[in-house]
């Protein structure tokens, strides 16, 4: 059973994964080229029908998996970047820089995403980058947290002390010894990240803080369907993000199931 | 010439209104190759005194001296003089071994510090190779993670790293008795032939009288944070003064009889 949801989660990731790669080099259509059949339902022409432009869903789908990808990976690579030597400095460090670091962690975990993607937009103008950049910081206070808490659990192993009585200096210590033992707990974090970035990133484009309108992402293309005169094209962009979601939380599962038994030989 | 003084040495842990009292005025002289055993049951405060004397911990109050200088770990050169002639052996090698590392690295760790100076070999790899062979374990060893050695070869591989940069005092924090009955005394010997050998001044921790009978010829009974009783091994445990130390030998002679 487990076997199975990893397997999928796998599929899943796999299918955004390929669709974003292929768009880079083909699409049905161009994703952006407007028609006169609009609204039009699924056909041979237009697998996934068109929206009220007349643009092929199918195209704009395929393409709006790089936006989700890109987001994902930017915004986790923000927060890990930031959030994990803050973490091990926190861990680490003075009591005095630990205690620093976790209240200025508390004031931005306290800020939502919102209102950073608000306060960037309206500083730089709504773009991806701005949305990205918002879901990055929000969520560097996660992984400040997961990296003090799994390097005080290293911190207090024996091979810590031995590293420190054999002359290593704590910067290599932390180098060395904490960063790869804290690694696996990181990249469960970063798949768990991943998913929520996507789902944060297709909450601002439909509230119009993300992509321009030229830019096909699924968010997007959420706001601009119409529920009623055609229902398929809100549901299709709606389940993308869904399924993506549960992809990659599926995964992260997946990663965490694999490496529990492990945690505990270590403790 | 004593390589440790530790005199009138106190630590308490926790904030002043609720406080433990680890180690109680210890006053101790260690001279050179001396092998003395700390004996005393859990919470005697024994670790806390090898971590002082390994320079992780400080003493709340009082002053060790190592090698007649005041030894304050914030300062690098007597912190150097330290880390250049002291190593440690921990309690149990499934923590003191890091999971991630191969072996080659673990030894070689110590001869990587900045710290570590003078008697440090040139080359590395061979040195590794030499104190592999010295611990009786096969020289590609090195390529393997720690956990694919039993627990009587992940104490030797400690004792590699300790041994690795030259060192002329070892501390042992219960060296055996995390490891399984059978290797005890296999790894106690090897120590036992290693001190010998390289001439080492040996500070053992341990709860088990029969070692400290089997390696040390200096014994230092604590309890509850005090030294009740210090001196040469045959006359503390036979003609023991001090009411706990007696209590002490007739535990363990029930264990063993």
């Amino acid at each position: 059973m487990k076997r199975f949801t990893v397997l999928f989660g796998l599929v899943l990731a796999g299918i955004v994964a390929l669709s974003a790669l292929v768009s880079l080099v083909w699409t049905p259509y161009n994703p952006n080229l407007v028609s006169s059949s609009r609204y039009s339902p699924p056909s041979w022409t237009h697998i996934l029908g068109t929206d009220r432009l007349g643009m092929d869903t199918f195209s704009r789908i395929m393409t709006g998996a790089q936006t989700t990808l890109v987001v994902g990976i930017l915004a986790v690579a923000i927060a890990a970047l930031i959030g994990v030597p803050l973490g091990i400095i926190a861990g680490m460090g003075r009591k005095v820089a630990g205690e620093l670091i976790g209240r200025a962690s508390d004031v931005l975990f306290a800020l939502p995403t919102l209102l950073l993607a608000v306060l960037l937009a309206a500083a730089k103008g709504a773009s991806v980058t701005t949305a990205t950049v918002a879901i990055g910081i929000a969520t560097i206070p996660v992984f400040q947290r997961m990296a003090r808490a799994a390097t005080l659990t290293i911190m207090s192993q024996d091979y810590v002390l031995a590293a420190e009585v054999s002359g290593t200096p704590r910067s290599m210590i932390a180098l060395r010894h904490v960063l790869p033992n804290i690694a696996p707990l990181l990249g469960v974090q970063a798949a768990a990240s991943f998913s929520m970035a996507i789902l944060a990133e297709a909450g601002l484009s439909y509230l119009g803080l993300s992509a321009s309108p030229t830019t096909p992402t699924w968010g997007r293309m959420l706001r601009d369907a119409n529920l009623f005169a055609a229902p398929l094209q809100a549901i299709i962009p709606g389940a993308a993000i869904a399924l993506a979601v549960l992809g990659f939380n599926l995964l992260g599962d997946g990663v965490r199931d694999y490496l529990d038994p492990r945690l505990q030989e270590v403790r | 010439m004593s390589v440790y003084t530790i005199d009138h040495v106190s630590r308490r842990f926790g904030s002043r209104r609720r406080s433990t009292q680890a180690l109680n005025d210890v006053t101790l002289s260690v001279k050179e190759h001396e092998r003395w055993g700390i004996v005393g049951e859990s919470g005697s405060g024994k670790t806390t005194l090898l971590k002082i004397l390994a320079g992780l911990d400080s003493p709340s109050e009082g002053k060790v001296l190592f090698m007649g200088k005041c030894l304050d770990i914030r300062d690098r050169a007597t912190l150097g003089d330290l880390r250049s002639s002291v190593q440690m052996v921990f309690q149990d090698p499934r923590s003191s071994l890091d999971p991630r590392m191969r072996v080659g690295d673990i030894i070689s760790e110590p001869l990587r510090s900045p710290l570590v100076k003078g008697k440090v070999p040139a080359d590395a790899d061979a040195r590794v190779a030499e104190v592999l062979d010295a611990v009786g374990l096969p020289a590609d060893s090195q390529r393997l993670f720690a956990h694919e050695f039993s627990g009587g070869q992940r104490q030797r591989i400690a004792l590699a790293r300790a041994l690795a940069p030259n060192p002329s005092i070892l501390l042992a924090d219960e060296p055996v008795s995390a490891l399984d009955v059978s290797v005890r005394a296999h790894v106690l010997n090897l120590i036992d032939d290693l001190v010998d050998s390289m001439g080492l001044t040996l500070i053992m921790v341990t709860h088990d009288l029969a070692v400290v009978r089997h390696t040390c010829d200096h014994v230092g009974v604590l309890y509850q944070g005090t030294l009740v009783e210090a001196g040469p091994t045959a006359e503390v445990l036979n003609n023991p003064r001090e009411e706990y130390t007696r209590t002490l030998l007739a535990s363990t002679r029930l264990g063993h009889a």
